[in-house]
This record gives C-alpha cells, sequence and structure tokens, in this order.
C-alpha cells in the first residue's frame, strides 16, 4: 500500500510540474491541481497508515487500549483540499478572464509586463 | 488575562473587515471605517508590543488544547515588533487608498480585502503553529490575487498569471515540507518541532527538508533564483496595493525564513553557505535589474529584491549581531519600501506617467514635495544618520568577524548600485527638464483632487517619513529593540517554555 502511494505521489508530482511547464493556460491549472493532489496525498502517506480503530477512547480508560490510526493528517488534508480548491476556482476565473482581455492562451505572448520599458 | 492580547490584533482586523462589508457599496463610509479601525488597530497593536517588551513572551493555545496538541499563538518580541510594523504600515496604505484608489475599484470592495490581507499578515505572524502559518500564507496570497487584479486591466491580468502561478508552487512546496516534517517528528507545534527535530537521527532528512522550507519560503521572499514573479507583477495594480505589497509580503516570507532557521532548524554549514550564497546572487541580480529600469516602479520592484538580500545574508552568518542586523534592516525597509511605492503614486497622479526618462521638473514645479521625496530615497540608500545605514555597519562589520569578505563585497556592491540608481532616478525625475507630456483624458490628477484627498495622500508619506527620521536618528532605541530581538531567537528557551508552559 504504501509503495503503491508513493509512486501515485510521484507520479503526481512529476506530472503536474511537467504541465506547468506547458505554454497553455488551461494546462498550467491542469498542472496546480496535480500538484495539490499530490500534495495532500503525500500528507496522507507520511501521516502513517495504520489499519486500526479510530481514534475514541472508551470512557473508561484514559490511553489508547489498541493501535489507532492518526486523524490530524485527515484534518491537514481537509484543510489544504478546502484551500487548493478555493485558489484553483479563482485560477480557473483568472485564466477564462486573462483569455478573454488578452485573447491568448499561450503563456510566451504574455511578456508585456517583463518587456524592457 | 493578558494572554488573551496575542490574538487581539486578528480580531480587530477581522471585525474591521466584515463591518466594512456591510458598507459594501458606500465607498464615502468604507475610507472612514477603514482609516479610524486601522487607527484602532495601530493602538492594539502598539498595546500588544509595550506588553510582550515589558511582560516577556505570550502565548495563548486555541481551545485551551495544551501545546503541542492545539493550535498556539505567540507574540514574543520579534512577533510584536512585526505586527507593529504592520498597522503602521496598514493606517498609512488605508489614509493613502481612501485618498488614490479610484471610486470604480473601491466599489469591488477594495477596502474589505486590503483588511482581509492585513488579517492574515497578523496571523502569519503571530502563529506559534507550522500548518496554521501555511493557513495564513493562503489567506494572503489568496487577498493579494484579489488585490492585484481587480480593476482587471490587462497588464494586471499579466501579472497576476505569473504571480499567481509561482505563488501557489510555493505553498504546494510548502505544504510538502510541512507533510515531510510531520512524517519525521509526528508534531506541527513549532516550539515542540525545536526538540523533535533536533532528536531526529536522519540528519540528511532534515537537512532536504530544511531546503524544500527554504524553496517554499524563498519564492514568496523573492531570493535570488525565485524572484521572477515580483518585477512582472509589482508594477501592475495601483500604488496603494504596491506600498503594501512591497513593503510587506516578501517580508513575512523573511520572517518565516528568520523564524524556522533559528527555531525548528539548526543552521549547519552547508546550509550557512546555501543562505549566503543566495543572498550574494539576490544582491547582485536585483541591484543589476534596477539599473536597467526606466519604469518607477520597476526599478522599486528590483530594489525591492535586492534589499532582501541583506535580510538573508544577516541570517547567513547566524551569529547574534549578524541576526541583529537583519532585524534593523527588515525594520527599516518595511517602512521605507510602503513609503516609496506611495511616493511613486503621487509622481503618477501629477504626470501620469511612470517613465524617468519622460519624467522632469519635478522639483522646479513641487520643491516642497521633492524635499519630502528625499526623505525616503535617501533613508533606502542609507545615507549615514538615515536609516539604511546602522543595520549595514552591523552587517558588514559581522561580515569581518566571520571573515566572509564576499558577502561584505556584495552589501557594499549593492549599496553603491542602490545609491546610482536612486541618484540617477532623482536626476532624471526631480532635476531634469522633462519634455511636455500630452494631457491624458478623464485622469484624475493630483491637482485637480479635493484638498482632503491630497491631505490623505500626503499624510501617510508625512508619517512614514517621519518614522523613517526616527529609524535613523534614534538609532540606539532600534539597535536595543533589534538586540533583544536577536538574543531571543538564538536563545530560544524562553519561548518554547512559553509555549510548551513548562
Amino acid at each position: 500500500m504504501e509503495v503503491l502511494l508513493a509512486i501515485m505521489v510521484g507520479t503526481l508530482y512529476a506530472s503536474g510540474i511537467y504541465m506547468i511547464l506547458r505554454r497553455s493556460l488551461v494546462k498550467l491549472i491542469i498542472g496546480i491541481i496535480l500538484l495539490g493532489n499530490g500534495a495532500n496525498l503525500l500528507i496522507f502517506l507520511l501521516g502513517r497508515i495504520a489499519k486500526g480503530s479510530p481514534p475514541i477512547i472508551p470512557g473508561d480508560s484514559k490511553v489508547f487500549l489498541e493501535a489507532y490510526s492518526d486523524p490530524l493528517p485527515q484534518a491537514l488534508i481537509l484543510t489544504a483540499i478546502v484551500i487548493s480548491f478555493g485558489l484553483q476556482s479563482f485560477a480557473i476565473v483568472l485564466v477564462k478572464r486573462a483569455h478573454k482581455v488578452l485573447k491568448t492562451d499561450d503563456l510566451d505572448e504574455m511578456n508585456a509586463t517583463d518587456e524592457y520599458s | 488575562m493578558t494572554e488573551q492580547l496575542v490574538i487581539y490584533p486578528l480580531i480587530t482586523q477581522m471585525l474591521l473587515a466584515i463591518v466594512l462589508m456591510f458598507f459594501w457599496s458606500r465607498i464615502q463610509w468604507q475610507r472612514v471605517v477603514s482609516i479610524l479601525g486601522s487607527l484602532i488597530n495601530l493602538g492594539v497593536a502598539v498595546w500588544l508590543f509595550v506588553t510582550v517588551w515589558q511582560g516577556g513572551t505570550l502565548s495563548i493555545q486555541a481551545g485551551n488544547w495544551e501545546a503541542p496538541f492545539g493550535i498556539t499563538f505567540v507574540a514574543d518580541t520579534f512577533s510584536a515588533t512585526l505586527v507593529l510594523l504592520t498597522s503602521i504600515a496598514g493606517v498609512a496604505v488605508s489614509s493613502f487608498s481612501a485618498g488614490s484608489v479610484i471610486p470604480a475599484r473601491l466599489k469591488f470592495g477594495f477596502f474589505p480585502i486590503f483588511h482581509f490581507l492585513l488579517l492574515g499578515l497578523n496571523g502569519a505572524f503571530l502563529t506559534g503553529d507550522i500548518f496554521n502559518l501555511y493557513v495564513w500564507f493562503e489567506i494572503i496570497i489568496i487577498t493579494s490575487f484579489v488585490l492585484l487584479t481587480i480593476g482587471g486591466e490587462k497588464a494586471q491580468l499579466e501579472g497576476a498569471v505569473k504571480y499567481f502561478t509561482l505563488n501557489i508552487l510555493a505553498s504546494i512546496v510548502f505544504l510538502t515540507a510541512i507533510a515531510v516534517l510531520y512524517g519525521l517528528t509526528g508534531s506541527l507545534n513549532m516550539a515542540d518541532l525545536a526538540s523533535k527535530v533536533a532528536a531526529v537521527e536522519n540528519r540528511t532528512l532534515v537537512q532536504v527538508n530544511a531546503l524544500l522550507f527554504l524553496v517554499g519560503f524563498g519564492i514568496k521572499s523573492a531570493l535570488f533564483p525565485l524572484y521572477f514573479w515580483l518585477p512582472a507583477s509589482y508594477h501592475t495594480p495601483p500604488s496603494a496595493v504596491s506600498a503594501i505589497f512591497g513593503g510587506l509580503l516578501t517580508k513575512v516570507g523573511v520572517y518565516a525564513l528568520i523564524r524556522v532557521f533559528t527555531l525548528i532548524f539548526e543552521v549547519d554549514p552547508f546550509l550557512e553557505n546555501v543562505l549566503l550564497a543566495v543572498a550574494v546572487l539576490t544582491l547582485f541580480s536585483g541591484a543589476v535589474g534596477a539599473i536597467v529600469q526606466n519604469n518607477i516602479r520597476k526599478i522599486f520592484s528590483y530594489l525591492v529584491i535586492c534589499h532582501i538580500g541583506y535580510m538573508i545574508a544577516g541570517l547567513g552568518m547566524m551569529t547574534e549581531m549578524a541576526i541583529t542586523g537583519a532585524i534593523f534592516y527588515l525594520i527599516h525597509d518595511i517602512m521605507v519600501k510602503t513609503n516609496l511605492f506611495m511616493m511613486s503614486g503621487v509622481i503618477y497622479k501629477i504626470k501620469a506617467n511612470h517613465n524617468i526618462r519622460k519624467l522632469g521638473d519635478f522639483y522646479a514645479d513641487h520643491p516642497k514635495l521633492s524635499l519630502l521625496f528625499a526623505i525616503p530615497l535617501f533613508s533606502l540608500v542609507g545615507i549615514p544618520p538615515l536609516s539604511g545605514f546602522w543595520p549595514k555597519l552591523s552587517l558588514i562589520s559581522e561580515g569581518w568577524n566571520t571573515d566572509n569578505f564576499i558577502v561584505i563585497a556584495a552589501i557594499i556592491f549593492a549599496s553603491f548600485i542602490t545609491l546610482f540608481v536612486i541618484v540617477k532616478l532623482w536626476g532624471e525625475v526631480f532635476w531634469k527638464t522633462g519634455e511636455k507630456l500630452p494631457e491624458v483624458r478623464n485622469f484624475p490628477y493630483f491637482n485637480k483632487l479635493t484638498g482632503i484627498k491630497k491631505a490623505q495622500m500626503l499624510a501617510p508619506i508625512i508619517f512614514l517619513s517621519v518614522v523613517s527620521l526616527y529609524l535613523g536618528f534614534g538609532a540606539g532605541n532600534i539597535q536595543n529593540l533589534a538586540e533583544r530581538i536577536a538574543f531571543e531567537l538564538m536563545d530560544n528557551q524562553e519561548y518554547i517554555n512559553t509555549v510548551l508552559s513548562k
């Protein structure tokens, strides 16, 4: 399971970076989405995957009695997903607007702000 | 009871932003509420600073979950100082935007978003939890996206695409670094991480993790190979937005770098070399970039990059004296860069142009304004009694003590180029006989504005100039403050004990 997830994380990062390096705006967004998911999966993987009971302590004891799965990575991923969701939706609106105003999808043509003036 | 004080700067900004939302279409009210609220926030920040200065580090645990399990907010002298500086810049920019930003932009919720940005900045300075720091960073970048694109001009959208791509990339690298750190230690509380990271046996992995943090924060603070988004985007939004970006946004990255590398990771010789190399290259490339530009705001953008190098050089040398220099420089830089971008906004309102080749005659037409603008310009260069001089002195002397002669050379080179660029700018904009610029139709020229708006634009520049002068002439006090911060950063036991309530 860990090995499978590790390969998955690597694939997501690699393809995300590959897509960011393309010249099209739409591919840029796809790349960002892939990278975001890769990062979330990495948190999940590094939070130790344990096949245990839910992290609830029975009322009559003070400590965990058996192996439990760590709830914190899931809380982190949840937060990260919500945030990246917001950012991605902003990015999509921005790209739509940029395409409408600039009339191009090609990042190499968007270099007016870098020009020497 | 005093512990509660730590989150007051957050609460005031958040309440202010929410109140402003109720005045969504009533712009006149928004201007008044924003300025008044910023003043209240400044008062709260001063209160926090004085309390921390007198009583030492404060911390509060959200929901009474004891550290390291809950989310912690900490105010040590470093955090409190930065919150104070944010509030000072916040008052200035709030007043400046009330005078300068056009109503069409204000109608899209400029002020609420601006205060959410300040909320994010205060949060990032006060949090004591590394994942919470990530969340505040996201609040900062999402609000800065909106401020950057508000108005939707062509250049703004183009700059925004670059800005947002690289900032999201930085966030993802930061998130990756947090994931690895959590996998290594099983903790997210910064004070708790300090001892747990030191106990990790696989040092190579710790080094890789530290480098991931360096890259993530390096993109945000515009370090050498990672700064290309900054000159592409900082000159596109209204000057009020550029002012808060240039003054504070890159400094959050510097704050995070200083915090992470003094508290969590030990700086070993390898990391020290990386930091110093990056600092030297940042100083060189920023300075050289500033020479060739003709747009005032692009010149300042490159100077923002260049001067980040001083602080990273101080961090890289990693002695108490060098950190003192870096902190002093940070304090000076926030005030001066905010002021410079506001100044460029006033010049633009008067002449309707940003190109220094086309501008001119400024001293002949506006002698008093020119004298006022001389203060931030020459503070930036660091002509001796002014504020930029003292931190450079400590950095150079510390470079001498630790035999980092290349760093000294880079600092002197960058200071020299800054002087050259400012003298060129002064000659072109203020002294040269300018050509007759064509009248732009429907442009809100400065002399057509009402007296209140003129005052709203000039008062913050005077205010920040006075602060800059104080930083220079009262350098002894600031030096004391910076020394105390550096002492607390190097000997972080008080921070750790307060958070973990030992």
